[in-house]
């Protein structure tokens, strides 16, 4: 059972490291690629950065029950 | 103005502080409260990550690239992610084979290589030299330019100050005076140093709070906010491109430079020996997931700001050097202390990386070149009592050697690209031994060759195509090199095989991985392991799978416990040693003698504390050289230790289903237990009271002997009187007994039936004959209501006639006395017959109903009379009838007479004749 759940969070983490790959990387990364700014702030800028922000608190959720 | 004196004195007194920290944090530490204990101070000293090229050097990046720097920090936040598959795994496997550097862990998974750790050596070394250098150039150029404060124009001579007069050199020499200090204070078996990773972890702090208030004062003291900056920017075409990837950047470099730095964070030497020599625990990982990556993001988010503010501010090729902006903008707006605050900041970050990169180098250095060497049989050295010493001395010497090899290389490269790009070339070339080391603990399969061939592979690669490229662009190299060894143009280094139009850095890590691990899995495959390799990959493969016990099977040797002492002795110092001995004497409950044979168990143990102390493969050569014939470990024994996983994870099973069914079988035994008990009481009741039936006869048998022995003039009817109850007392002795032993043999199954068609007509005349002079005694009437036709039983006619004797005998003993009425009455029923015996006697009270069936046990009381009798007749007369697969019970109440009847089922012939 525990092993269970263990895997199962381990198996999460890898989930959400490719999330974040696909997130960082091409084409994903086009989308936001803009001459633009959004709220004051250049759209690629801003982005990485939320995004980044957003996967750390997933892996922070993640691993706060860890064994 | 800034004095001279005043920036000498602050570093001075911020690296004393360094020194405070650590001293403190080393004496917590000896005390056993350790201050570095923690997630957050994990995390922390992970961010050693960021050294000055991060804290000057990303500014300058994002000055001609936008966000282009920021791959780097993206990529060891996915693998931070991460951490808790790999890094763990990696930790857990350090831990359990004491290794200490990468170098070490490369040479324990391939079979203790000396050739495999040594070749990790000089990769790292050749690659990171440069990167020392770098933090020395950076330390030296922001002083000068700190020095002439407000002026932010690089000084002319920068980078070319006379030697002595050059912080970088003194810096270098206090930081090695500080690695030595507390990077190699004594030779222990884990290698931590717990007051460096305080100060590492203190140096983190710096380098963040001083470049956030950098991004901070550019951001909201210079400019009004984020939204001002950026608009001031958008408006000028030439900042504005910077916006986007597209100028700078392609996708494909995004891609590899954020592979590069996913390899970096595990492979650099100073990131291994943080987060995995220096843990102190494997859970501190759990913090360090998410608290790593967020200090990057923290001390990457002001960087673009700040690379604008310093674009806008001096203008583009304005004359200042982008990569000062953290320090330039400062004392542009004569902000003293804020531009003092920087340059500490700086100061931080390059410490910090030269510190553990030189603990880490001097550990791998002596490990696997200097110490395999000097420690070979025929070595006079190796004779000698004591080697702790040296080993510290070759380490310390190492540290000196290395910064001063950082520090020659800084003056010699100057400005020339082989210094200013090193940063990525150092990532690429320790990101060479990753296949190695992820192969090594994820597949099995991975040979020491494959790893040699996959380093030599990617190793020649990356020098082709990234170190002689950057040599030539220093004119180090003849620049036609650039155009192909010899002119041809296939081999053009940086267009190998006409692959075109990738940045360096892609171009060199495609080839160089394409080359690493294609020759690394190639010649894995192709080769064919030993069984000491198959071993060791088993034991990094299945780490969290395997006992402890197993390890020690690895060593076939034996050798004298005063041999194996004495050799710890001159690594360890006598007292160690000794305590080392007695700790395992004491866990294997062995008494170790001197003179006693030393077990592979033993003999493993002490290979690993030296292997703590000295690394793996110079362990094996001096353990070897007391131990006798090492013998190699069989194929045989290899697939025990390969199948060993396995059938621990079947054994469980095993276990776990052995003891459900133990638990079923006590819960069956505990029930047959409390039944055995119940009848042990029972035979007890059966023997103390067959023993009282028996005496009462005998009593009275004996009381009329002895009468008329005593008295020989007795009167003759007197006498006969008294020999008359002797003869019934005799007889009913005897038909207790009798009873008692048919009541046995039919309980015990061992009574012969003779099974044949009855009719129970003539059994119930025959009886009724039989005890027709008992009737006529008590003056009793005997009716029987026999219907004429009835089905034969199958039944043994002698046992039914007991019986049938047996309740008529009760019946005329227990009904009415002088006007007594009892009736037999024959019917068929449910394909047998049915015999009811009436009385119109008391009747039975319905708590003694089933009671006169147990022996011994008769119905009436003291009021009524006791009843002549052995109280045998029913239990008896039941077992019969039940054996003859029939029932017999009774029915009663009080004063309304008892009627007992049974069933018989139907014979054969009569059934078969029914209609």
């Amino acid at each position: 059972m525990r092993e269970r759940s263990e895997r199962q969070r381990a198996a999460r983490l890898v989930a959400a490291t490719v999330f974040g790959f696909l997130l960082f990387n091409y084409p994903i990364l086009a989308v936001f690629d803009l001459d633009a700014r959004f709220l004051g702030v250049p759209v690629l800028w801003a982005y990485l950065f939320t995004a980044w922000a957003g996967l750390i608190v997933l892996a922070a959720v993640i691993v706060r029950r860890l064994g | 103005m800034l004095q001279t004196w005043v920036i000498v004195a602050v570093s001075a007194a911020y690296l004393g502080l360094l020194f405070g920290i650590a001293y403190y944090a080393d004496k917590r530490a000896d005390a056993g409260r350790s201050l570095i204990s923690n997630g957050a101070i994990y995390a922390l000293s992970l961010a050693v990550y960021a050294t000055s090229w991060t804290y000057y050097g990303s500014v300058g990046r994002a000055a001609t690239t936008g966000v282009g720097f920021l791959p780097i920090y993206l990529g060891p936040t996915l693998t931070i992610m991460l951490g808790w598959l790999v890094l763990r795994k990696i930790i857990r496997i350090s831990r359990r084979q004491r290794i200490t550097s990468l170098a070490d862990f490369v040479s324990a998974r391939y079979g203790k290589s000396t050739l495999l750790g040594g070749l990790v050596t000089v990769i790292a070394v050749v690659g990171i030299v440069p990167y020392i250098a770098l933090q020395l150039k950076a330390v030296s150029n922001t002083f000068v330019i700190l020095r002439h404060y407000p002026d932010t124009t690089p000084p002319p001579g920068l980078g070319s100050t006379p030697v002595l007069h050059d912080t970088a050199l003194y810096t270098a020499l206090l930081l090695a005076a500080f690695t030595i200090l507390f990077g190699t204070r004594h030779l222990d078996a884990t290698e931590r140093h717990e007051g460096m990773v305080a100060a590492i972890a203190f140096e983190s702090i710096v380098k963040l709070v001083a470049f956030l208030a950098v991004g901070l004062f550019v951001t909201f003291g210079i400019f009004g906010g984020l939204g001002d900056l950026f608009a001031q920017a958008d408006a000028d075409p030439g900042l504005s491109e910077l916006f986007t990837l597209t100028p700078g950047v392609e996708y494909e470099s995004w891609v590899w430079l954020t592979v590069l730095s996913m390899l970096a964070i595990l492979f650099l030497p100073r990131q291994f020996h943080i987060a995995v020599v220096e843990n102190v625990d494997e859970r501190h990982l759990r913090t360090a997931t998410w608290l790593f990556p967020l200090y990057l993001l923290a001390i990457n988010i002001f960087v673009l700001p700040i690379a604008f503010g310093g674009l806008l501010r001096f203008g583009q090729g304005g004359g200042v050097d982008a990569d000062t902006f953290v320090l330039a903008l400062p004392m542009a707006e004569q902000q003293e202390s804020l531009a003092l605050f920087a340059f500490v900041g700086g100061l931080s970050a390059a410490t910090g990386m030269i510190i553990v990169e030189m603990v880490a180098l001097s550990t791998m250095v002596s490990n696997t070149l200097v110490l395999p060497v000097l420690l070979q049989r025929w070595s006079r050295i190796a004779q000698r009592r004591e080697l702790g010493g040296l080993v510290l001395t070759v380490r310390r010497v190492t540290i000196v050697a290395v910064v001063l090899l950082g520090y020659a290389y800084f003056r010699t490269a100057g400005e020339t690209p082989a210094l200013v790009d090193m940063g990525l070339v150092s990532f690429a070339a320790v990101a060479q031994i990753a296949p190695a080391v992820l192969g090594g603990i994820f597949w099995k399969g991975g040979t020491r060759n494959g790893a040699l061939a996959g380093l030599v592979a990617g190793f020649a690669v990356w020098i082709y195509t990234l170190l002689l490229p950057t040599l030539a662009r220093s004119d180090w190299l003849p620049a036609e090199f650039l155009d192909g060894p010899f002119g041809v143009e296939l081999l053009r280094p940086q267009a190998l095989f006409g692959v075109d139009g990738m940045d360096e850095i892609s171009h060199a890590m495609f080839w160089s991985m394409l080359a690493n691990v294609g020759a690394y899995v190639t010649v894995s495959l192709m080769g064919r392991p030993s069984p000491t390799e198959q071993g060791h990959a088993a034991l990094f493969v299945d780490v969290f799978r395997r006992p402890r016990a197993v390890d020690a099977r690895f060593w076939r040797g034996s050798a004298s416990v005063a041999d194996l002492q004495a050799l710890l002795e001159r690594f360890l110092g006598p007292a160690a040693a000794r305590e080392a001995l007695d700790d395992f004497g004491r866990a294997n409950q062995l008494a170790l003698t001197p003179e006693a044979q030393a077990d592979a168990a033993l003999v493993h143990r002490v290979e690993m504390l030296l292997t703590g102390a000295i690394g793996a493969a110079s362990a094996r050569v001096v353990v070897a050289s007391v131990v006798e014939e090492e013998e190699p470990l069989g194929l045989g024994e290899v697939m025990e230790i390969l199948g060993e996983a396995s059938q621990v994870l079947a054994y469980s099973r095993e276990l776990e289903r052995k003891s459900r069914e133990l638990e079923a079988a006590t819960a069956g035994l505990r029930a047959a237990n409390q039944r055995l008990q119940e009848l042990d009481r029972l035979k007890d009741d059966f023997v103390s009271t067959i023993t009282h039936e028996l005496r009462t006869p005998l009593t009275s048998i004996r009381a009329f002997s002895e009468i008329l022995l005593d008295n020989p003039g007795l009167a003759a009817a007197d006498r006969e009187s008294y020999l008359r109850i002797i003869v019934d007392e005799t007889e009913r002795l005897t038909r207790l007994i009798n009873q008692v032993l048919d009541l046995a043999k039919i309980e015990s199954g061992r009574a012969e039936w003779q099974i044949a068609d009855v009719d129970l007509k003539e059994v119930v005349d025959d009886s009724a004959a039989a005890t027709a002079q008992l009737f006529s005694d008590r003056g009793a009437t005997l009716a029987l209501r026999l219907p004429p036709a009835l089905p034969l039983v199958a039944a043994d006619r002698d046992r039914v006639v007991q019986v049938m004797l047996n309740l008529l005998s009760n019946a005329a003993k227990f009904c009415e006395p002088g006007h007594g009425q009892v009736t037999v009455e024959l019917r068929a029923e449910d394909g047998g017959v049915r015999v009811d015996v009436r009385d119109n006697g008391p009747g039975i009270r319905p708590d003694e109903r089933e009671v006169i069936f147990d022996k011994f046990r008769q119905g009436g009381n003291a009021a009524t009379g006791r009843p002549q009798g052995t109280g045998l007749g029913l239990p008896i007369s039941r077992e019969i009838i039940v054996q003859l697969g029939g029932r017999l019970w009774v029915e009663s109440g009080p004063g309304r007479g008892a009627t007992f009847s049974f069933t018989l089922p139907a014979g054969v012939r009569t059934a078969a004749a029914r209609p």
